[in-house]
């Protein structure tokens, strides 16, 4: 029987080439307890941490009784951008761990259906990591995170495609330079922690650090948690100049990858990558 | 509308591979230096040469993966530089170097290899595969837990999933006992007379070269030292066997190599 194929262009042959590397990683997410178990374990631990401070603060201090849930919704945002950045770039780690980036290289699957499923993936890891943490962030301290309604549907759009970005710069500089970048790949996210304002407003900040913290759509996820909390205010604008600081971002690190990939086939580093 | 696994992308007249004036450089090491061949239907060429001799470069560049400093690499006529994601459902590869993930089932990764290379019925045609190269008891087992054996048997099934027109062998037999190394052979032979693919076989087992290859690029230091059947350069060199021929040019051995060299240049 000799192999009749699917035409290779087009819509339908991306998004087979797309849905079967994403098959690929939920078989690996299916395979292994531990993975899983460790894809909750941190958002959990933060969760707690967190929850059980604002209990101990808000029966000691007036404000933090009136801003509660914000410590609880602050982590658990902030493991959105962190739990989707990570499947996103772990994703793409995986097949250099395994050595298996070479095939997939010299297969037809094109770099923007990888991107495409790593982003799928992305989104499916967290769904595993955040929906029991955040189950039992409901069932400890009270917040529930769907309570938000469209204010949470924005923060969870803003920080994902956010996340993207990251992932992408990420994982273009591990093409690039090997698994001596992977590093970047984990840390990336964490630099961005105080500068987010997760659990202070932007005021805190520095003067001269303010106008860096407004160019990241993070920071107006958390100021916009915020208003909703403190003044039962939902800022839309806020949430805009997020989203269109993101599409600036998505595009800038879609160009990055794009150009790192191009210099790791020139300088060959594509042939060494897993050794 | 369903197309059959060649001949696609109206490039069908094309041979197989044309490599014209192919230059690598990595800063100050030239790893392949002015290469040029172009290699017929159905033909068997082995690229040979010492470690550093420009064969993974020249493999490299033919997939696509490395872009060249200058020249021209054309597969099926598509240019693997700038458009190489036309003609990468034509050809496959296969290296023990290469891994294919571990914590899959043998089955799992066949299907998706399959379906990035858009195989219809990828069900039915990894049964049928798995059938031909003795893997059918292997399907449900975990790649990694396979021997080095097994494995290589089931990276050669995912290499001929989409019956490629050029497949591309690094090293097929290393590690293998005697006996699997043998059959594995039987295997490509078996494809090759079957499908009349082109195969580029880099190998460092003369014996497996002489059995397979009818024409041989010896490289060195990335130019070209030889390009004929294995038995010419075998009769060229007065040797009687190809791993004897390797050895001269490699050595540099004797004043006949060196003529024998000039000769060919």
């Amino acid at each position: 029987m000799k192999a009749k194929l699917y035409p290779q262009t087009g819509v339908a042959a991306s998004a087979r080439r797309i849905r079967s590397m994403v098959r690929r990683h939920w078989y690996l997410i299916r395979s292994s307890g531990p993975r899983t178990a460790e894809l909750i374990f941190w958002p959990l631990v933060s969760m707690l941490m967190w929850g059980f401070l604002q209990s101990h603060l808000a029966q000691t201090t007036s404000l933090a009784a009136k801003a509660a849930g914000l410590f609880v919704g602050g982590v658990l945002l902030w493991d959105i951008l962190v739990r989707s950045q990570l499947g996103f770039s772990v994703a793409f780690l995986e097949e250099i761990w395994s050595r298996n980036l070479g095939h997939l290289m010299m297969s037809p699957l094109r770099p923007i259906e990888l991107i495409g499923a790593l982003m799928l993936v992305s989104l499916i890891k967290l769904t595993v990591a955040m929906v029991p943490v955040a189950t039992l962030a409901y069932i400890f301290f009270g917040f529930n995170l769907l309570s938000l309604g469209v204010a949470f549907a924005a923060f969870f759009a803003n920080l994902v495609i956010m996340s993207w970005a990251l992932g992408l710069i990420s994982t273009g500089a591990v093409l690039r330079w090997g698994l001596g970048a992977e590093s970047i790949a984990w840390l990336i996210v964490f630099l961005l922690l105080p500068i987010s304002c997760v659990y202070y407003p932007v005021s805190t900040l520095p003067t001269w650090l303010q106008p860096v913290a407004l160019i990241l759509p993070s920071t107006y996820v958390f100021e916009g948690l915020r208003g909703l909390v403190l003044e039962q205010t939902f800022h839309g604008d806020f949430m805009l100049r997020a989203l269109l600081l993101n599409v600036v971002y998505v595009l800038g690190a879609l160009l990055v990858f794009r150009a790192l990939l191009e210099s790791a086939r020139r300088n060959g580093a594509l042939v060494q990558l897993g050794e | 509308m369903l197309q059959a696994g060649a001949r696609t992308d109206g490039a069908g007249a094309a041979p197989p591979v044309e490599v014209r004036n192919l230059r690598k450089v990595y800063g100050d090491v030239v790893a392949v230096d002015g290469v040029s061949f172009r290699l017929e239907e159905g033909s068997v060429t082995a690229l040979l040469g010492g470690n550093g001799a420009g064969k993974t470069t020249t493999i490299a560049m033919l997939m696509g993966l490395v872009i060249p400093t200058s020249g021209e690499v054309r597969v099926f006529g598509v240019d693997m530089v700038r458009n190489r994601h036309a003609a990468l459902h034509r050809l496959n590869f296969e290296s023990p170097y290469v891994e294919i993930p571990m914590r899959l089932t043998v089955r799992q990764n066949l299907e998706i290899f399959g379906e990035l290379y858009g195989v219809i019925d990828v069900a039915a045609k990894v049964r049928q595969i798995a059938e031909e190269l003795r893997i059918d008891d292997l399907l449900d087992r975990l790649y990694g837990k396979l021997s080095a054996g097994q494995k290589t048997r089931v990276s050669l099934a995912k290499s001929l999933l989409n019956d490629p027109e050029l497949l591309l062998l690094d090293e097929p037999t290393a590690s293998l006992d005697p006996d699997t190394a043998d059959w594995v052979r039987s295997v490509i032979e078996a494809y090759c007379r079957r499908r009349s693919a082109t195969i580029v076989l880099a190998s460092h087992n003369m014996a497996e070269v002489e059995r397979l290859a009818d024409r041989v690029i010896m490289l060195e230091r990335g130019r070209i030292l030889a390009d004929e059947t294995p038995a010419e350069l075998i009769r060229r060199f007065g040797r009687e066997t190809l791993e004897e021929v390797f050895l001269d040019i490699a050595r540099r051995r004797s004043p006949a190599t060196l003529d024998a060299l000039r000769s060919t240049q």
